[in-house]
Formats: structure tokens, sequence, C-alpha cells
């Protein structure tokens, strides 16, 4: 992870651009200190020589696609992570969640469904899945594959469920998975009213009439353009003051959308869209 | 001793960082011409401490790093708990919530890496106490993209395996106790 020079900056320029035309993946307007670590990181486990030797491999060779969108996209999160923000969620948000006879609720950037999971156990501790429909998307198909597992190792479950306790649960997260050779087995009746969805901040279009959008820690990644196109999605795909949960360190007070939300719980990043 | 002007200073400390910062912080001048990026290695949950520790004891602003903002002279900025904290080619700082690095979010080989592509040999780059080895890959970028590094006396250090660690990985490194570490300090920031 050493070595740098403008050579590289343009092996990064055409790698991305690459895979954009190849695949249809864009990363072009990702923060770029990231990705920069991220490539060194794939290409010295890959075994590669240079990024432009990785580039050509990736343009003849299908089968490198995946295992480069595993250093390129994926998030390490935890159940519960910032408890706080569920505790916001569970005490000011969930009383007006309450009030809607049918919901919908997404998780853009689902990553392994950490925080599906751990939004479909808050909502069913209040009393609202049954009536709620949830939409967990990424780009990346083996992130959507293990969301759906909904299996993680054991060692992190101390973690989750201090998380969780922290977060004002009201059961033990014991009641929602079952342990199996070293590995916490996530119950499949949080998962049945989950739609799992290949879906691109960069490239797709609106989901309709959503009542609460969670997307943590996946705008720190786009540049600003790129942040304003995700916001303006989410602006359009949630109903009049729906509301729209960001990472700890995120926030719209710099978004070309900006008007369109104000500040509901201020320290935890949840905002409430405003009527048209 | 420090060639030229520099552009940034990035600061890693770990074990006995806080009294090695309480140390160095306030010696900065008020309009000290670079900004400082420092990591510290803190628990996830004690966010905004060091901050509000170091702020009122400076004459420099020190405030917590957040995304996308421009770093500017005369301004720390510590890395938030729980996000590696890096900084663009345009001098603006990014935050990322990637995996740890040698057990750590923030890590200092992340901001020390990012800085050194930044700002080549505009930089310097300081490895101050600590009981872990972070820091180390960084400082080896730092010195190949030509920047200055600066280690502090692994004798001096209230825990001297991070220092060692670096000084192993970048043997060109100069070594300096703590009033060495001001005095290049003011001296790559053009005071006596």
């Amino acid at each position: 992870m050493t070595i740098s020079a403008p050579v590289e900056d343009i092996e990064i320029e055409l790698l991305l651009e690459a895979l954009n035309q190849r695949y249809h993946y864009d990363f072009r307007h990702y923060a770029r200190a990231s990705i920069r670590r991220r490539l060194t990181q794939a290409r010295i486990q890959l075994g590669f020589a240079s990024l432009s030797a990785m580039q050509e491999a990736l343009l003849h060779d299908a089968a490198l696609l995946p295992r480069l969108l595993n250093y390129l996209t994926v998030q390490v999160s935890e159940m519960f992570r910032d408890p706080g923000y569920f505790r916001a969620l569970r005490e000011q948000v969930v009383p007006h969640l309450k009030t809607y006879p049918s919901l919908k609720v997404w998780v853009a950037g689902c990553s392994n469904g950490e925080e599906l999971y751990s939004l479909a156990i808050l909502l069913r501790e209040e009393g609202l899945y049954d009536r709620t429909l949830f939409y967990a998307t990424d780009i990346n198909p083996n992130a959507l594959v293990a969301a759906e597992t909904g299996i993680y190792s054991l060692d992190l479950i101390r973690r989750f469920t201090e998380n969780h306790q922290k977060s004002g649960g009201r059961s033990s997260l014991s009641d929602y998975y079952r342990a199996d050779h070293g590995r916490a087995v996530f119950d499949r009746t949080l998962r049945e009213r989950v739609v799992f969805s290949d879906h691109s901040l960069v490239t797709d279009a609106v989901f309709s009439e959503m009542h609460l959008i969670s997307c943590r820690n996946v705008l720190i990644y786009f540049d600003r353009d790129l942040q304003d196109r995700a916001v303006g999605l989410f602006r359009d795909s949630l109903v009049r003051h729906g509301f729209l949960g960001l990472g700890s360190k995120e926030s719209l007070r710099f978004s070309a959308h900006s008007a369109a939300f104000t500040e509901f719980v201020r320290d935890e990043k949840i905002y409430l869209r405003q009527g048209a | 001793m420090i060639p030229g002007p520099i552009r940034a200073v990035v600061v890693g400390a770990s074990a006995g960082a806080v009294e090695a910062l309480l140390t160095i912080l306030p010696q900065l001048p008020d309009g000290y011409p670079a900004p400082v990026l420092v990591v510290v290695h803190v628990p996830p949950d004690r966010d905004h401490a060091l901050v509000a520790l170091m702020d009122p004891r400076c004459r420099v602003r020190v405030k917590e790093a957040e995304d996308k903002e421009l770093a500017e002279p005369g301004t720390v900025y510590f890395a938030p708990a729980d996000y590696h904290l890096l900084v663009e080619t345009e001098g603006t700082l990014a935050l990322s919530s990637d995996e740890l690095v040698n057990y750590s979010r923030p890590a200092i080989d992340v901001l020390f890496e990012s800085a050194a592509h930044a700002f080549g040999p505009d930089l310097l780059a300081i490895v101050l106490t600590g009981a872990n080895e972070d820091g180390a890959e960084g400082l080896l970028a730092v010195c190949q993209a030509g920047g200055t590094a600066l280690v502090q006396d692994p004798a001096s250090a209230m825990a001297a395996t991070m220092p060692q660690a670096a000084l192993r990985a970048c043997p060109s490194a100069q070594i300096a106790d703590m009033d060495g570490i001001v005095a290049a300090l003011r001296a790559a920031g053009g005071a006596a």
C-alpha cells in the first residue's frame, strides 16, 4: 500500500472507465481517496503488478468482476450500529409511522443486511412489522445474497446484543436467531416482508411512496454531484413527511436538496421530507 | 532541517496520546500556516472528547474532521471516533467506514497514505507514542513520496512500540523528543 505517482491516478481513471463501459458499474463519482485505497488492496490481494494489469484482466475476464466488486463495495457494519440512531427511530419516528395503515421502508445500500435486520427487529418490537414492506437494495449481488441469507458470525453477536440493548430493545436479540456451528442464523420470518433488489443510487430510478429511507455511511463514499443525485432520489421516493436517516457523520447541510428536508432528530441525522 | 514549505501536517498517536498532544498542540501559534490532521486511537463511543479537551488549550482552531470539508491552515482536525480520516488530492477531507486497519478505526496508516499521495514532498508526518504498529506503513508511504518523516524518540514516549515500528519501516525518519517535535513543527510552519 505504498507508491504514489501520477501514473496511478491515470490508471484509476482508466480502470473506473473500463468498469463502467464494460459492466455498467459506475464508480467514477466515488470519493477518490477511498477508491484508491480499495483498488490498491484489490490489486495486491488479487495478485496484479499494476492497476493497468488488473484493468486488462477485468476487460477480458468477467469472472474477475464479482471479486473486484467485493473490494469496491463491501461495507462493514454491525446490527444497531450507533444505538442512539435506533433509539431515536424507536422513540421519535415510530409514533408517526404508527399512524399509517401500511408502511414502506427502504434500506439503501443494505450491504450484508445488518441494518435491515436491525430495522425489522425494531419494527417487530414496536408492532409494525406486519404492516411493513421492506426494500433492501445494494449494487453488489454477493452482498444481497449475504443479506438474504442472514447468517453472521457468533463472534459478532455480543456486540450486536449490546447495541440492541442500548437502542432501547424491548426483547432479547437471541429471540431472533439460533446458534449453529459458530454462526448466528437469523429467523426467516424477519425477511418474509423484504424485497431484495439490485439497485444503484448512481444510475437507477426512484422507488415510490416510501415512509422511511435508511441510508447510512453510503453518501460519504460519493462526491458532491453523486450525493446530490442520491439525495434527489430519496426526496422523490419519500411520501410527504417521510423520514430519511443518514450516517452519524453525514448531513444534508450542503446538499442541493437541503430545502426539501428539515432536521427531525438533528444529532442522529434523521430528516423529514417537506411537502412540495 | 525541514526542506521547503509544507502544505499539511499529519500526526498519529495511540497510548499516551493525550499527554503528548497536550504538550505539542498548545505550542502551535495562532494562524499556523498549514492544516494539522490528527488520528488518535479512541474507542468508538468517545466521540468529541479530544476536541473538547484540546480546543480551549490551543491557539489554533481545533475541531472534528467533517466529510468533504476543505482542510484549512491554522486548524487542527481530529478524526472522529469509528471513522477513518483521509485527505483528497484537492485538499478536502474524507471519512470512511471501511474495515478496521491495524485493529483500529480511525487508523494512522489510512490517513498517512492518503496524505502522502495528496501532498507528496510538501507533507510533515509525525508518529508519536503508541502501543501498536499502526502508522509504520503510512510513514513509509510518506518517505517514498518525498515527505518529511518525524518520529518521537522511543525513549521519551510513554509507549515505545509505535515509534519503534515506524523507525523500522522508515529508517530515514528523523527522531526527536517533545521539544524537538515542537521545534520541527514551528520550523515547518516558518516560525523559529
